[in-house]
C-alpha cells in the first residue's frame, strides 16, 4: 500500500502496551501513517496538527468527550465523524463497543477503507483484554502460592508436620469444608497472626 | 418475579437518587434488579444507551434532547420520565482570573451581569495587550454547562465563540486543568467546584442558580422504544424523595464507597480508574 493510499491513523491510548499491539497490528497490516497518542492535555490541537483521517480511541478514556467537541467546532476543515453514525452494520458497532474501542472516521473516507481497521482494532484490544487476564489469573495464582507456602511453614512449626503432610492436611480440610486449599491457607496464617 | 435493569451513570453528586435507589433497597423493593454502570464518558454512556447496552441512563438533560434530534450524532429518540437533578452547577475561575474580573467589575460581585461585563473588560485587554484568548472549559458539546457558559458570558457581550476558547475537559480533569493553568476558568457540577476552592487554586464566581432558576441538569433517559415496551411500570420516586434535608446526611453515609472514590493522573482531583 503506498504511503498516499494508506489512511492516517491516530490511536489516542493512554495503555503503551496496548497502543503498540494495535500499532503493530496496523503496521503489518500495510497501514503505515500510524501516530499514537498518549499525553490527553492538549489532545485536540495535537489531533488538529496531525489531521487524520481516522482517531481510534479506548472507551475508558475519559477523553473521548473532548472527541467529541470537533463535530461541533466550525473552523476544523475536516469534520470527522463517529463510527456509530452510520448505523448500516450493527455487528461490529456491538463488537467494537464489547472489545472497548471506538473509532472516529474523517467523512469521505471509504466504508470498505475502514472495516479491516477497525476489524484488526477489535481483534487486537480483544486479545489484548485476555492478556491482561491471564496476567491477573498469574499473578493471583503465584500470590496464593506464597500464601499456601507460609501456612504450610506455620503447620510444620506449630504441629510438628513434614511439608508433605501439612499440605495433605490443608488439602483434606479444604475438601471437608468445600474450599479452596488458598482459602484455608489464609485462615491459617490469620489465625497464627491473632494468636500470637 | 424481578426485572433486570442495567443503568449507566457518571460518577457525580446527582447520580445520588440512583445509588441511593439500588443501595438502600428502594429499586429492589420495586422488583427491580439494577445494576450500576460507572461509565468514564458521557459519550459512552449515550452510546451504550442507543445501542441497548443499557437499559437506562444517567444523561445529561441536553444530549437526551440532542439524540432524539440527531444532532451531531446517530438519531435515536429518548424519552426521560425523571429529572435528577435541577441546577448544581457553578462557575469557577483562576485566582489570577477572579483578581482581574474583580479589578473591572462595576456594581456587585454577586450579580452575574456585573461580572458577564466585567470579563468583557478583562477579554478586550487581553486583546489590546495581545494575550491569549481566555480558555473555559465545560463537560461536553451538548451540556448545560456550555449552555449556561454562554449565557452569561454572552449577556455581558462576549461572543462564545470568537472573544474566548471553550474546551471541553472530563469532570474528574478540571481541578487539575485549572491548577495548571490549562484552563482560565470552568462549568461543571458538584463536588468539583468546591475541590478547586479546598485546594485554594479556584474561587467559585456564581453559582449557575444564581443565573438560570431551575435549570433541569440530569435526567434518567430510556429509549423511546424501550418505553413503549415497558409501559406503566414506572411510578412515583419513593417515600421520602433525595433532597429532604433529614435525608442527605444519609445520602452523605451512602455516597463515599470504594466504587465512588478515585484516584487520578496526578493524585488529589482525578480520573475514575
Amino acid at each position: 500500500m503506498s504511503a498516499e493510499s494508506s489512511p492516517k491513523i491516530v490511536i489516542v491510548d493512554e495503555s503503551p502496551i496496548r497502543a503498540a499491539i494495535l500499532e503493530e497490528g496496523l503496521r503489518e497490516a500495510g497501514f503505515t501513517g500510524v501516530v499514537h497518542i498518549s499525553e490527553m492535555q492538549s489532545l485536540l490541537a495535537r489531533i488538529y496538527a496531525l489531521d487524520p483521517d481516522v482517531i481510534l480511541i479506548d472507551l475508558e478514556n475519559p477523553s473521548r468527550d473532548v472527541l467529541e467537541q470537533m463535530f461541533q467546532v466550525s473552523r476544523a476543515v475536516r469534520r470527522p465523524i463517529a463510527m456509530f453514525v452510520d448505523q448500516s452494520d450493527a455487528a461490529s458497532i456491538q463488537a467494537s463497543v464489547d472489545a472497548g474501542v471506538s473509532a472516529y472516521i474523517v467523512d469521505g473516507l471509504k466504508k470498505e477503507r475502514i472495516k479491516p481497521i477497525l476489524d484488526l482494532c477489535i481483534s487486537r484490544f480483544n486479545a489484548f483484554s485476555k492478556l491482561q487476564d491471564e496476567l491477573d489469573r498469574t499473578k493471583s495464582a503465584l500470590e496464593e502460592r506464597k500464601v499456601i507456602d507460609r501456612a504450610k511453614g506455620i503447620l510444620m512449626k506449630v504441629k510438628g508436620l513434614t511439608e508433605d503432610e501439612a499440605y495433605v492436611l490443608m488439602r483434606s480440610t479444604a475438601m471437608r469444608e468445600k474450599k479452596k486449599i488458598g482459602e484455608i491457607a489464609q485462615s491459617i496464617l490469620t489465625a497464627s497472626e491473632l494468636l500470637k | 418475579m424481578t426485572t433486570p435493569l442495567h443503568i449507566g451513570f457518571i460518577p457525580l453528586v446527582d447520580a445520588a437518587a440512583l445509588i441511593i435507589a439500588v443501595d438502600k433497597g428502594f429499586a429492589a423493593a420495586e422488583g427491580l434488579d439494577v445494576t450500576l454502570v460507572r461509565e468514564v464518558s458521557w459519550s459512552n454512556v449515550r452510546d451504550k444507551l442507543n445501542i441497548g447496552l443499557f437499559d437506562a441512563a444517567h444523561l445529561l438533560a441536553p444530549v437526551a434532547i440532542a439524540s432524539s434530534l440527531g444532532l451531531g450524532h446517530v438519531k435515536v429518540p429518548i424519552v426521560a420520565p425523571f429529572n435528577l437533578g435541577l441546577n448544581g452547577n457553578a462557575i469557577t475561575v483562576s485566582p489570577a482570573l477572579h483578581a482581574a474580573i474583580m479589578g473591572e467589575i462595576e456594581g456587585d460581585a454577586l450579580d452575574p451581569m456585573a461580572t458577564a461585563l466585567a470579563l468583557a473588560r478583562v477579554v478586550a485587554n487581553r486583546r489590546k495587550s495581545g494575550a491569549e484568548p481566555l480558555t473555559f472549559g465545560m463537560t461536553f458539546p451538548f451540556s448545560t454547562h456550555n449552555y449556561q457558559l454562554r449565557f452569561w458570558m454572552a449577556a455581558g457581550g462576549v461572543d462564545p465563540d470568537e472573544d474566548v476558547r471553550l474546551v471541553v475537559l472530563p469532570p474528574p480533569y478540571m481541578v487539575d486543568s485549572l491548577a495548571n493553568g490549562h484552563v482560565d476558568a470552568f462549568c461543571v457540577g458538584a463536588p468539583w467546584n468546591s475541590v478547586a476552592v479546598d485546594l485554594g487554586v479556584g474561587h467559585i464566581l456564581h453559582f449557575v442558580s444564581d443565573i438560570l432558576v431551575r435549570a433541569a441538569e440530569k435526567v434518567l433517559a430510556v429509549r423511546q422504544s424501550w418505553s413503549e415496551k415497558n409501559a406503566g411500570g414506572a411510578g412515583g420516586p419513593g417515600p421520602g424523595g433525595c433532597p429532604t434535608p433529614p435525608n442527605s446526611s444519609r445520602i452523605r453515609e451512602t455516597a463515599p464507597r470504594p466504587r465512588m472514590s478515585w484516584r487520578g493522573p496526578t493524585g488529589s482531583a482525578s480520573a475514575p480508574r
